[in-house]
């Protein structure tokens, strides 16, 4: 095959861009990251800079450039500012901090102990970002530039060798090299449901002809994942590169990213890199001097979960209700506006320039048998160190809880994970050793799903938990179909009545069965996978709903209905401290008289409780 | 080698062809599975999930949706596939208002008909909370709206759509929350519905009912000091007899004239004499405006709903509208001028009732322009299930019945009057008599095939009269009359006369029809009855009709007349201001 001459040598464009970094001195990281933006790390960028004014200051450089980040992952410790040339990463810094670390450490090289991070085991101050355990056991292949570059500078994504992978597949002109190569490095759907990339594409490509069109879904809606938004926010560049190489292997010129209305910064940073992208011609019409044309357009989505399903998506696009539609036809024939799309979802995309500049072989050595790669996790819940992270396919429950996450919070003990939000399933210590992959999860009953990653301790109640997730899957239920719509609506129903303590064992039965009908019958993914948090809990801690509905007792102490306020009538000295607090008038007793509480009339706001200054009154 | 294409249903190879879906195979086999949500006129939209199969390899399917494959092996009635179906309709029966006894559709509800099927006694869920229960929306004179008992299959929403591309009825809400509903929640009379009744048509439930007015008609047939009188669209004749188990396209007329008297009906004439009327005013302005080329192209009036659509959303457009009456509204104001004369009867005890196949007719006889001295010129219009009803009501065994003829003098009809109920025969008639007025001629060969068939819902048909070029453009469904304005509203149009019925496939398969939605076929059948009639009578063309003839001579002096325009003419006013769009 004749190869394409390109209008501009891409590894010079690197040297130029690098030449840039290099001017701009020392660069002082600051994470902009919509979590740090609120903890106000705007302000601190603002504050760099007006000290940074005077560079005459300055011992080993002209100069010094504060670089607004992507998120850097470890969200517990933010705002987090990194000075990679003096080896350091402060955390949980205030823009109060800002003059000290100017002061003593970029004007003086003097660290700022106080500001480092501590490592709980060991307690000891760490100086380099690569020492902190979190991300010690990290690979990040997706997540490599985010937190690192400046995500508003196409320069700085150049830099690092942004669109070398684009340009080089399109000199190489030979799409289906490009197919083969995804296919071969074993990629699957980092969205949820796990298929094969390559294989996705190849369908897509095999109705090459019309109008093609490549679709990234960004439509993150689990609760607690923010994967794909830090990758938009953090390394745009990467994933408009994933895309165009996408389109040119399939086919299409014109390409859509759903992005959540609810993810501005996302959206705003994903505009000016397609933009910036334009002004270069690494997108639009004859992209680098080639016949290849890809078009991009951003669409903001409404918020409604229903869309991270593609169909549904698609349907959004168009203007309609976000309303699955039946598969077969799958969107590789009949897609968008009804012509072939393929659909990936953002980290897949973001992973697809890394594969074509390391190759197939390189990404397939990461993983596991069956998955191949690293896999973003949002690390939330009961954690030390909740963030983002990215780690091999495989990597065990107990590295990312205990190593990375660095344990559960107060000492407490580990109870469960909930993985894959809504269409996950919990997994126990029994599990903690499972190598994390597509094939086990679902064999444990749970997904990869997008990557949501919720730590539960010892004092959650995982028949709440499970109310809790239905409750989100029966609202967020497009009402289509008749087994989502009303079968969610039924199993939150019982899950509410064993919660409030009025369950009955034959409602464990009927919950199964229902939830068993809704996962075969459902129209789409989010009907079939609903019922997994139910399942999985039935499965793993069946004792603890038979505990709330025989014993009438929440294990964990979390199901207001099943508490019981009790004044113990050895230790109250009739104080009459508690019948004064309380809101309802539910205590009574005489002065220097053990008191009570009245059971019926008692609203378990536990403010007796916490007032009682003799531990008289306790929960039961 | 052979392009046969089979697949197996439950281990019996079934040939098929270009079945859209796994459903239609099923079928077309001879077998069933039950749903709520596919029609086959409307998208597969595969949200009941009652027409679930197992296909091998490819687990659960809804069978409506999945296209046939070659060596497909399908599987029907499985343990999962019946407990599906099974635990939707206790989902669905769970949050129904199931107060069935009273409910418009009882005996004839899809839901009702396989709870029984499927042997539902025990519902293990929770009964929808009285708290929960929506109001019922009785503002439309043509339908009910309860969302109570809708069941979301969304057929409603898509024939809305897809039939008249005005999308009235559409989902609101999320989850459990969901609902249809018309537009912003607004009541129904209040929005843009035309009254076609194609939702209540698809309608699996009683959520959505055409409202019925049998009672108030009984009133009248029992009061003794009433003289009732009665007409029947030509398109009603040929469905009527679905109810009582005769097949679609069996002309009953003679048995409807029958039944009309046993109940209690004075006078039976026939709408069909009234759309001879049509044509002799409807022919004689369209070729007056031929001549004067101006408002062309002419736009058909029978249609209430395309009536109330133009008026509606392209007011601009009114004056290329006919100002005829329908039939219907032609023969009422001539019945009640008239008969008080020829047959003795006070004017304010007579009381028309007309027989249609349409929910809109309800709409029309109610409009204040219609109106005359502040009574409308028809009381009723009864759709054709409502006659049903009442037949059936009256204890009368159909189809035992001894055919007889309709009263004088407003029930003779030519065959180009029966045409009128299906898709272009308004067309085929006008131009039957238009050729002959403007040759002198005799027309030998009335039939125009090509204006005919009920599938192809736009057509254009170039007619040769004596040298000069005649365009007609044929519609069905608002959807292509849409089209059809834009043309013209982009200088494109080449026609001169539009024809527009707001149903697919004509008045033969309007809302009030019995229902037939199961059944592509049904309208085509029922439309071949009234070809088949048409083709049988000695007369086929309006003008020759001795009646009609014999109106103007003694009441109406000649078409197009001061007269005539008082009773049979009208005029349309733009319903844009003052609406809600206003603010």
């Amino acid at each position: 095959m004749e190869k394409t001459t390109l209008n501009l040598d891409i590894k010079q464009e690197q040297a130029k861009a690098q030449e840039i970094i290099k001017s701009q001195g020392l660069r002082v990281l600051v994470c902009a990251g919509t979590g740090c933006v609120a903890n106000g790390s705007l302000q601190i960028i603002e504050k760099f800079k007006e000290l940074g004014a005077d560079v005459s200051v300055l011992t080993d450089y002209d100069k010094m450039t504060i670089i607004p980040t992507g998120c850097h992952g470890f969200c517990e410790q933010g705002v987090l500012v990194i000075i990679p040339d003096k080896h350091v990463t402060y955390v949980k810094v205030k823009e109060s901090d800002v003059e000290e670390i100017y002061e003593s450490h970029i004007k003086n090289n003097k660290p700022v102990e106080r500001l480092l991070y501590t490592d709980p085991q060991t307690k000891q101050h760490v100086h380099k970002n690569e020492d902190i355990n979190f991300y010690a056991k990290q690979t990040r292949t997706a997540l490599a530039n985010c937190g690192k570059i400046n995500a508003e500078s196409i320069d700085e994504a150049i830099a690092v060798r942004g669109y070398e992978a684009l340009a080089n597949v399109i000199a190489a002109n030979n799409p289906d090299a490009v197919i083969d190569e995804i296919e071969k490095s074993g990629l699957r759907g980092r969205g949820g449901g796990g298929f094969p990339t390559g294989r996705k594409w190849r369908f897509t490509a095999a109705n090459k002809g019309g109008k093609s069109y490549v679709v990234c879904n960004g439509d993150e809606g689990d609760p607690g994942a923010f994967m794909d938004r830090s990758i938009m926010e953090g390394d745009p560049h990467k994933l408009l590169e994933g895309m165009a190489i996408a389109a040119y292997a399939i086919g299409a010129d014109e390409g859509y990213i759903y992005v959540r209305a609810e993810y501005p910064l996302a959206i705003k940073r994903l505009r000016k890199a397609i933009a910036d992208a334009e002004a270069r011609n690494y997108l639009g019409k004859n992209i680098m001097g080639s016949d290849f044309s890809f078009e991009l357009h951003i669409k903001e989505g409404a918020g409604a979960f229903v869309c991270g399903e593609e169909t549904a998506l698609i349907a959004s696009i168009e203007g309609e209700r976000g309303m699955p539609r039946p598969k077969p036809p799958f969107p590789a024939n009949k897609g968008l506006f009804g012509r072939p799309t393929l659909i990936n979802n953002v980290e897949t995309l973001a992973n697809i320039p890394v594969i074509m500049l390391n190759g197939a072989d390189w990404f397939a050595k990461m993983g596991t048998e069956t998955s191949k790669g690293t896999k973003t996790f949002a690390l939330t819940g009961e954690v030390n160190n909740t963030g983002l992270i990215e780690v091999p396919m495989g990597t065990t429950l107990r590295e990312i809880v205990f190593d990375i996450g660095g344990g559960i919070r107060n000492g407490k003990k580990f109870k469960a994970v909930q993985i894959g939000g809504p269409s996950g399933g919990c997994l126990t210590e029994e599990h903690l050793d499972l190598p994390m992959d597509y094939d086990n999860l679902i064999k444990a009953g749970a997904m990869v799903g997008s990557g949501g990653l919720v730590v539960m301790a010892e004092d959650t109640c995982i028949v709440e938990v499970a109310r809790f997730f239905m409750n989100f899957t029966q609202n967020e239920s497009c009402g289509k179909c008749v087994p989502c719509r009303e079968g969610t609506k039924n199993m939150l129903k019982i899950l509410e009545k064993i919660v409030a303590g009025k369950g009955e064992m034959s409602d464990l039965d009927l919950l199964e069965d229902l939830a068993q009908s809704v996962k075969d019958g459902s129209l789409c993914g989010l009907g079939k996978t609903a019922p997994n948090p139910v399942l999985s809990t039935l499965k793993y801690f069946r004792d603890e709903y038979i505990a709330h509905i025989k014993d009438k007792k929440c294990p964990a102490g979390v199901c207001t209905a099943m508490k019981k306020i009790v004044i113990e009538e050895s230790l109250c000295k009739g104080c009459t401290k508690c019948a004064r607090t309380c809101p309802v008038g539910a205590i009574t007793g005489s002065v220097k008289q053990p008191h009570k509480i009245d059971q019926a009339k008692c609203i378990k706001c536990e403010a007796c409780l916490t007032n009682c200054p003799f531990k008289a009154i306790v929960l039961e | 080698m052979t392009d046969k294409k089979t697949l197996f249903i439950d281990g019996k190879e079934v040939e098929f062809t270009n079945e859209p879906n796994l459903l239609e195979v099923i079928r077309k086999a001879g077998l069933n599975v039950p749903t709520f949500c596919y029609r086959p006129d409307l998208t597969s939209f595969g949200a009941c999930r009652m027409c679930v199969v197992e296909v091998e390899g490819r687990g659960i399917q809804s069978s409506c949706t999945m296209p046939p494959e070659n060596g497909l092996k399908i599987h029907l009635n499985t343990e999962k596939t019946r407990r599906i179906r099974k635990t939707v309709l206790e989902l669905l029966l769970a949050n129904h208002d199931r107060k069935c006894l009273t409910c418009e559709r009882s005996g004839n509800c899809e839901l009702q008909q396989y709870a029984e099927e499927y042997g539902i006694k025990n519902i293990r869920f929770p009964d929808k909370k009285e708290e929960e229960y929506l109001p019922v929306d009785e503002s439309s004179y043509s339908i009910v709206r309860d969302p109570n008992k809708c069941i979301l299959c969304g057929a409603c929403v898509r024939a809305c759509t897809e039939f008249q591309g005005h999308s009235v009825l559409g989902f609101a809400n999320r989850g459990s929350k969901t609902v249809v509903q018309p537009m912003g929640g607004r009541p129904l009379a209040e929005v843009d519905c035309v009254n076609c009744g194609q939702c209540a048509a698809v309608c699996p439930t009683g959520a959505l009912t055409i409202k019925n007015e049998v009672d108030k008609v009984w009133d009248e047939i029992t009061n003794p000091n009433k003289t009732v009188v009665v007409q029947m669209a030509p398109a009603t004749r040929v469905a009527l007899g679905e109810m009582f188990g005769l097949p679609a396209g069996e002309n009953t007329i003679g048995l409807m004239n029958a039944a009309l008297r046993k109940i209690g009906f004075n006078l039976v004439f026939d709408t069909n004499f009234s759309a001879d009327l049509t044509i002799m005013e409807e022919a004689t302005e369209f070729l007056g405006r031929l001549n004067s080329g101006k408002d062309l192209p002419l736009f058909t009036s029978c249609c209430p709903a395309w009536v109330k659509y133009l008026e509606d959303q392209h007011p601009d457009m009114l004056h290329h509208l006919s100002t005829c009456k329908s039939p219907m509204s032609m023969l009422s104001p001539v019945l009640v001028d008239l008969v008080p004369k020829y047959f003795n009867v006070e004017r304010e005890n007579l009381v028309v009732v007309a027989i249609m196949p349409c929910t809109a007719k309800k709409y029309e006889c109610k409009r204040p322009e219609l109106a005359r001295d502040g009574r409308p010129d028809t009381d009723y219009v009864l759709t054709t299930q409502e006659l049903g009803k009442m037949i059936k009501a009256a204890g009368i065994d159909f189809k035992a019945l001894t055919p007889e003829p309709n009263d004088s003098p407003f029930g003779e009809y030519t065959g180009a009057a029966t045409i009128f109920g299906a898709s272009g025969g308004v067309a085929e008639a006008a131009a039957r008599t238009a050729y002959e007025v403007v040759t002198g001629e005799t027309l030998n060969d009335v039939d125009i095939k090509q204006m005919r068939g009920t599938s192809n819902r736009s057509r254009s048909i170039e007619l040769d009269i004596k040298g000069s070029k005649l365009v007609v453009r044929v519609v069905s469904t608002l959807l292509e009359a849409e089209k059809a304005i834009q043309e013209i509203k982009a200088g494109k149009a080449d026609f001169q006369l539009l024809e527009v019925m707001a149903c697919p496939g004509g008045c033969v398969n309007g809302g009030g029809q019995p229902r037939s939605c199961d059944n592509s076929a049904t309208k085509q059948e029922r439309a071949q009855g009234l070809y088949k009639e048409d083709s049988e009578l000695n007369m086929r063309k309006s003008h020759v009709n001795p009646s009609v003839k014999k109106l103007y001579d003694e009441y109406l002096e000649k078409p197009n007349s001061h007269k005539s325009h008082e009773i049979l003419h009208t005029v349309y006013k733009n319903r844009f201001e003052g609406s809600y769009k206003d603010l």
